[in-house]
C-alpha cells in the first residue's frame, strides 16, 4: 500500500470522512473516490453506480466499490440528484484505481445546496487527517 | 531443517476429458436392442454432443489425479478463520450412511419414518440443550437461512406487536451475511463499531438503539475471536426499546458446554452444524443452520415442526403464526444424522472440544505475536487475528505471505476480515491440531516473515510448488472465461 506522501491529493477537488472527493464543474458537482480509498480497496472488480435521476442526501450511501479482497461503500459527499453516471466503469471498474480523480469518477450530482461544498476538507486537511489516521 | 509433511512430491498433470480416449472406446456394454425401431421426433434428430469415447480406466484415472489437486482437511491443516474447517470424524459419515437413513425417503409415510423423525426430534432437544434455548427448528439449510429465517421472525414478531421496524444493527465484527440476510428481510442495517478491546460496548449500542430499530444481530464470539462480553448489558438496553437479539452461532466452536448462550439475554440464535457438528464444507453444500428460539418466539418457528402426537412422531403445519416453509420437505437430514452422531459419540465430552480450539488459538497467538502483528493483544477465543502492519513496509502483504503458506502444505487463513484490521490475517486452528502440527505451522509463518525480509519475489510470485501458480484473481473477476476451452 502507498505510504502518505506517495497519494495522489489534487487541490481543485474537496474530500470527505470516508474518502471520497467532491469537484464543481459549473452546475454540477462531480464526485468518486480518492486515491487513498482505491489503494485501500485494491483492484476493483465492479462499481455499483448511484442510479440516475435518483437523490441522495449528504452523506447517504450511493454505491459501492467491489474488489478483489472487500466491498466499499459510496457515500455522498453532497446531498443532490444523480445527474449523470461514469458507465465506462461498467466495463472499465480498473479505472478508479488508475486514474481515481479523472477518468474513474463515479457520479454526478446536481447539487440541492452548493454550500454543502464548504464543509468538505480541502486537500491540506484530508492529508492531515490521512496521517492521524497512521499515528 | 523442519520437514513439511504434504507439502511436495509430484504434481499430477491432467488433461481434459475431451482430449483423451479413441472413438468407440466405452466403459460399459450396452444391451443388445429387444425392441423394434420407432421414429424420433424431428426436434430430437441431429447431430449429438461431442462427447469422447472414454474407457472406464481412463475416468478413474482422470478423476482420481484430479482430487490430488484438491485441498482439505483431509490433506492438511486448514486454519481459515470464523469457517471452522475441523476434521469431522469418520464414524459420523458412516452413521448418515446406514441403510435405514441412506434409504429414508420423505414421501415415505410418518409411520414408516419414525426413525428419522425421532433421530431429528432429539437433535431439536440436544441443540436446545447445549445452546440454552427453548425450542429449535433444524430446517434452514445453511447458516445465511437460518439468519433470513431470524430476521423473518423479528418481523413476525414485531407484526404481532402491531408495528413495524425497520432497521437492525450490526456490529462491524459480525459475520458479513448478518446485514446481508436482514437487508434481504427488508430491514436496514445500522452499522455499529466495536470498542478498542474487540468488543461491542453497551454504550455504543444504546446511541444506536431506538423505537425504529428491530433488534441488533450479534456474531458471538465474534470475527476477531473475542466474546461479546457485555451481551448481557446490550441485550437490556435492547429489550427495554422494544427490540429483540439475534446470535449469529456460527463461532460456537469455541463455547460448547461453556457459555449457556440462553442465559445471555439473547433471543434467536442459529448453529452452522455444517461448522460445529461435524459436516465438511467448503464445496458449497449442503449445510444445515438450525434456528434456536427462546420460549416468547417458538409460534414463530418455520413449519413443518415435529410433535409428539401420544408416543408417534410426526410432521405438523398447524402453527397458525409461524412464518412458514424455509425448505422442500424438512431441511437437509444427512446432516442432522452427522451432528446428531457427532453429540451422542462426545457427550460431555464436547466441552473439551471447545477447550481445545481456544487453546490452540492462543497457542498460535503466543507463539506468532513476537513476528506478526497482533490486531488486539489480549486472550482470544477460537481465532486470532494478526495483520501484515510490520511486513507492509517490506511491500510485503497479507496475500503474499498466506500464498507463500501453500507451499509448507498448509491452507492460508482468512484474509483481509474482518475489515475493522487492515491486512487482517484470521487464523482458526481448531481442536483438530495436535501440538506438533501447530509447531510446524508456527515455524512455516516464521520462516515465511523471514523471506519477507530477504526476496521480495519469493513472496510475491508464491506458491511456487502447486498446479496453478499465484493466480489472477482481479483478471479472472474482471474478464470471467467461463468455458473449458
Amino acid at each position: 500500500m502507498k505510504e502518505i506522501s506517495q497519494l495522489a491529493t489534487p487541490s481543485d477537488v474537496r474530500y470527505t470522512l470516508d474518502h471520497e472527493w467532491a469537484r464543481v464543474e459549473g452546475d454540477i458537482i462531480r464526485i468518486g473516490v480518492t486515491d487513498y480509498a482505491q489503494d485501500r480497496l485494491g483492484d476493483i472488480v465492479f462499481v455499483e453506480a448511484p442510479r440516475m435521476g435518483k437523490k441522495y442526501a449528504k452523506g447517504e450511501e450511493c454505491g459501492a466499490l467491489e474488489s478483489v479482497k472487500a466491498v466499499g461503500e459510496v457515500y455522498a459527499p453532497v446531498g443532490g440528484e444523480i445527474a449523470g453516471v461514469n458507465v465506462t466503469l461498467e466495463g472499465s471498474p480498473g479505472l478508479v484505481n488508475s486514474a481515481p480523480y479523472t477518468d474513474g469518477w463515479i457520479a454526478e450530482v446536481k447539487p440541492v445546496d452548493p454550500t454543502e461544498m464548504d464543509g468538505l476538507m480541502t486537500s491540506e486537511q484530508y492529508i492531515e487527517m490521512l496521517k492521524g489516521f497512521k499515528e | 531443517m523442519v520437514e513439511f509433511a504434504g507439502s511436495t512430491g509430484l504434481v499430477l498433470n491432467e488433461p481434459l476429458l475431451f482430449d483423451k480416449g479413441k472413438r468407440g472406446r466405452a466403459g460399459m456394454s450396452i444391451p443388445r436392442r429387444d425392441v423394434d425401431y420407432a421414429p424420433v421426433d424431428e426436434e430430437l434428430v441431429g447431430e449429438g454432443p461431442d462427447f469422447p469415447d472414454l474407457g472406464e480406466v481412463e475416468v478413474v484415472r482422470h478423476y482420481t489425479r484430479l482430487s490430488t489437486w484438491n485441498f482439505g482437511v483431509d490433506t492438511g491443516m486448514y486454519p481459515l478463520g470464523s469457517c471452522t474447517m475441523k476434521y469431522n470424524p469418520k464414524s459420523n459419515e458412516k452413521q448418515a450412511a446406514l441403510p435405514g437413513f441412506a434409504g429414508a425417503h420423505p414421501l415415505l409415510p410418518e409411520k414408516l419414518s419414525q426413525g428419522a423423525l425421532k433421530m431429528m426430534f432429539e437433535l431439536e432437544r440436544f441443540l436446545g440443550e447445549i445452546t440454552g434455548m427453548d425450542a429449535v427448528s433444524l430446517q434452514p439449510a445453511a447458516g445465511a437461512q437460518g439468519e433470513l429465517a431470524g430476521m423473518l421472525i423479528f418481523h413476525a414478531y414485531h407484526k404481532s406487536k402491531g408495528r413495524g421496524r425497520s432497521k437492525i444493527i450490526v456490529p462491524d465484527t459480525a459475520h458479513g451475511t448478518n446485514p446481508a440476510s436482514a437487508a434481504l428481510c427488508g430491514f436496514s442495517p445500522v452499522k455499529v463499531g466495536s470498542s478498542d478491546r474487540g468488543v461491542l460496548s453497551v454504550e455504543g449500542v444504546a446511541a444506536a438503539m431506538d423505537e425504529e430499530t428491530a433488534g441488533i444481530m450479534v456474531t458471538n464470539p465474534n470475527t476477531l475471536g473475542f466474546f461479546e462480553e457485555n451481551i448481557r448489558g446490550i441485550a437490556e438496553i435492547v429489550h427495554a426499546r422494544g427490540g429483540l437479539v439475534y446470535a449469529d452461532g456460527a463461532n460456537m466452536n469455541a463455547v460448547l458446554g461453556i457459555a449457556h448462550m440462553g442465559d445471555t439475554g439473547i433471543d434467536v440464535l442459529h448453529l452452522n452444524l455444517h461448522k460445529t457438528f461435524s459436516t465438511p464444507h467448503g464445496g458449497g453444500g449442503p449445510g444445515a443452520g438450525p434456528l434456536c428460539v427462546k420460549k416468547h418466539l417458538e409460534p414463530f418457528l418455520p413449519i413443518p415442526r415435529i410433535v409428539d402426537d401420544k408416543g408417534s412422531l410426526r410432521l405438523s403445519g398447524d402453527f397458525p403464526r409461524s412464518i412458514g416453509k424455509l425448505h422442500a420437505f424438512y431441511g437437509n437430514v444427512g446432516i442432522m444424522i452427522r451432528a446428531y452422531s457427532y453429540i451422542l459419540s462426545l457427550g460431555p465430552e464436547l466441552k473439551k472440544v471447545s477447550q481445545l480450539a481456544v487453546l490452540n488459538a492462543n497457542y498460535v497467538k503466543e507463539k506468532l505475536k513476537d513476528v506478526l502483528h497482533l490486531a488486539y493483544d489480549r486472550p482470544c477465543m477460537h481465532e486470532c487475528v494478526f495483520s501484515d502492519k510490520l511486513q507492509a513496509p517490506l511491500g510485503i502483504s497479507t496475500l503474499d505471505m498466506v500464498k507463500r503458506l501453500i507451499d509448507y502444505g498448509f491452507h492460508p487463513p482468512t484474509i483481509y476480515f474482518p475489515l475493522v484490521v487492515s491486512g487482517a490475517l484470521m487464523i482458526e486452528p481448531t481442536e483438530t491440531e495436535c501440538k506438533e502440527e501447530l509447531d510446524l505451522f508456527v515455524e512455516a509463518f516464521r520462516q515465511i516473515v523471514k523471506e519477507a525480509g530477504e526476496s521480495q519475489e519469493l513472496l510475491h510470485g508464491a506458491p511456487w510448488r502447486t498446479k496453478m501458480r499465484r493466480l489472477d484473481e482481479t483478471g479472472a473477476a474482471r474478464n470471467p472465461r467461463l468455458t473449458c476451452k
